[in-house]
């Protein structure tokens, strides 16, 4: 028992690295995916307060607006702006209808509001795209299918998709200029301003409004990028919502309101997942990926209550 | 003028002290027990107790334990659903184990296990307070989820997967089963339901209960003024396991029959979400009426929209329910976030008073 434990994944380990390459690269793609899903939950939790359980379908719904306008005859291109469009326009309605009534409410209050938007987008996706998967327009995109084997070693083989690489690679460019976005903007200081202290922002002549209808919007173009990576991977249908649930554990890791702490702990999350499903996996059953993540999240939190990055927690009576 | 406390003087600390202080509210329960216990019984028909009341008595028991637990302790999780399965897993073995178990202990014994469980993931709330909470408890969901899937022990190998309740009888009445008539079930719901809200309601007001409102008030606060926050905030989730294992056993028993663990998902977890934020949070009657709402508006949406005139598919049914449950929420969470029972508050305010605009 102990030497399946201890010993035997390692011995696994070393006897194919390829295969070992393999599953770590498996793990970094899907560790950049979940970073981008927590990316985020952290845009829009660091500038309003808000957990936004809806994140995981508006992944769904973005990615079903482009495939659904696509299907409709739009060209590709044509297709994704308006699909930026249509995010824009969510992201307004979600600041007027939703955000603005509800400010100052109590954190549960606001998570419970996102649950009941994630209802009522579930209902209204299906109602206009119908429920049925459907296959993402990769190649009309531009973005690059199929995949190449790099030989490692004697008969080592490592296969990366190309979808993979360019996921990488956006997903890259996306944090990139949303650091730049935060940093160097007028806007970005802006809502670096909202996310460290409302009241001061609003007595120095910043619209809270305008800045949360900011900060839904940039979480829908995120939202849209994921989904064209996820569902590039697999169809789009909703199953993928659950990825949302994945993305969690990837939050508390990094905590709710760190950018760095979202990718590094969305890639440490896609390692250990993935490792531990092929390697430990076989050991209880199987299928231990649905839960893996919570408890390495669990364990860790145990030592370090604000997660990675997240600002240190100091409590008055 | 209807609802005056006016010349209701006490003179023992007893009577001060009831559940009921005012004869108007016992005579509104008494009526309510009359129409729960003789009128519901006496008028409705099968389908009217299989799809509306059984159920909508097992998820007001299943809001009340999230209740005890977030409404009360403050401490948010999310992984109802699987606390409700532990119940149904852990009284579906009872009975497969010890088969002449008299079906009342087996129920009351089920949630023991699910307490026993919800203790263990309620460790981490020593730590860890709030949002961070609540995706720990996704933790027990998920992993539970998995132990009913993955361990063929918890369903006796079954080839589908699913547990499926035998036939039992108490008192030569046949009590569980395809064989059972919704009424008996209707009947064994009601009284653990409502004979668990009136302990509920009991420990809420006494010692323990005061000690969770305390932690949910100010933790460090109750802490400093002597408040054990291990006992507590453990004492909160054992309860509150215990109560929803209770309605998950009952779930299966007395309204599925059978049940895979998908039954068990998180979505029946933010289903008892819903009902114990929208029935307000930290009120027993609160949750009643949450759940009355939540459940049975998708019921009656679906009765109703087809006989006004909405011809439409049945999935389309099923979209426009989904969409319409989401605005609610969201509708009520503006309006009123303190939930139906402020609502049922401010009624009782304006009933004292009325017809005279002010008092």
């Amino acid at each position: 028992m102990l030497y399946d434990i201890f010993i035997d994944p390692f011995m696994q380990m070393a006897e194919q690295p390829d295969f070992l390459l393999q599953v770590l690269w498996e793990g970094f793609v899907a560790g950049i995916l979940y970073a981008l899903i927590a990316l985020g939950f952290v845009l829009i939790f660091k500038a309003s307060g808000v957990f936004n359980f809806a994140q995981g379908i508006m992944v769904v719904f973005a990615a079903l607006t482009l495939v659904g306008l696509y299907e409709n005859g739009v060209p590709a291109y044509l297709a994704l702006l308006l699909a930026i469009g249509v995010m824009g326009l969510l992201a307004y309605t979600v600041e007027r209808v939703v955000m603005r009534p509800l400010v100052n409410q109590p954190e549960i209050i606001l998570l419970m509001a996102t649950i009941g938007m994630t209802y009522f987008l579930i209902g209204f996706g299906e109602f206009v795209f119908g429920g049925e998967p459907k296959a993402m327009i990769t190649e009309e995109l531009g973005l690059p299918t199929g995949s190449t084997a790099f030989e490692i070693g004697e008969r080592g083989l490592l296969i990366l998709q190309h979808i993979d690489i360019a996921a990488a690679v956006i997903a890259i460019i996306m944090v990139a200029g949303l650091g730049i976005f935060f940093n160097k903007t007028r806007i970005g200081r802006a809502l670096r301003a909202v996310a460290d202290d409302h009241q001061a922002a609003l007595s120095v002549g910043i619209s809270l409004n305008q800045i949360w209808a900011i900060v839904w919007f940039a979480a829908g173009i995120v939202a849209l990028t994921t989904g064209i990576m996820w569902g590039a991977r697999s169809d789009v249908s909703f199953a993928l919502e659950i990825i949302a649930f994945k993305a969690l554990p990837v939050l508390i890791l990094g905590g709710f309101t760190s950018i760095p702490g979202a990718i590094v702990g969305g890639l440490v999350i896609g390692f250990g997942e993935k490792i531990g499903e092929i390697y430990w996996g076989p050991l209880v059953g199987g299928s231990i990926e649905s839960w893996l993540a919570y408890i390495i999240a669990l364990i860790f939190l145990l030592f370090r209550p604000q997660g990675m990055f997240g600002e240190r927690i100091i409590e008055r009576v | 003028m209807f609802y005056r406390e006016a010349g209701q003087f006490k003179t023992t600390y007893q009577a001060d002290q009831a559940i009921f202080p005012l004869s108007q509210d016992r005579i509104g329960i008494a009526v309510i027990a009359a129409v729960a216990f003789v009128g519901v019984p006496a008028l409705a028909s099968d389908f009217f107790l299989t799809s509306v009341m059984t159920p909508f008595l097992i998820f007001a028991l299943a809001a009340i334990g999230l209740n005890v637990l977030t409404g009360y302790a403050g401490q948010l999780s999310l992984g109802t659903g699987a606390f409700m399965g532990v119940g149904a897993y852990a009284a579906y073995k009872i009975t497969s184990i010890f088969p002449e178990a008299n079906i009342i202990f087996v129920l009351l014994a089920s949630g023991i296990f699910s307490a026993a469980i919800g203790v263990v993931f309620g460790l981490p709330s020593l730590r860890i307070k709030g949002l961070y909470l609540a995706v720990t408890t996704l933790a027990a969901q998920f992993f539970l989820e998995w132990c009913f899937i993955r361990i063929p022990w918890l369903y006796n190998s079954n080839a589908s997967g699913a547990i499926e309740v035998q036939q039992r009888e108490m008192a030569g009445i046949i009590v569980t089963g395809p064989a059972a008539t919704p009424l008996t079930q209707y009947f064994i719901v009601l009284c653990v339901t409502v004979a668990l809200t009136w302990f509920v309601s009991n420990l809420i007001r006494g010692r323990i209960g005061r000690q969770w409102m305390m932690i949910r008030d100010m933790d460090i606060a109750a802490e400093l003024i002597g408040v054990r926050p291990l006992t507590a905030k453990l004492s909160a989730f054992a309860v509150s396991s215990y109560l929803c294992g209770v309605a998950g056993a009952m779930m299966v028993f007395f309204w599925l029959g059978a049940a895979e663990p998908s039954a068990f998902a998180i979505s029946l977890s933010f289903q008892v979400l819903f009902m114990t934020i929208l029935g307000g949070l930290g009120s027993l009657i609160g949750s009643y009426m949450g759940a009355a709402f939540i459940w049975i508006l998708p019921v009656a949406l679906r009765v109703v929209l087809p006989s006004v005139g909405f011809e439409v598919a049945a999935e389309t049914v099923e979209h426009l329910t989904f969409m319409i449950v989401g605005a609610l929420i969201i509708f009520f969470l503006i309006t009123e976030p303190h939930g139906l029972a402020r609502l049922w508050q401010l009624a009782k305010e304006k009933l004292r008073y009325w017809p005279f605009p002010y008092g």
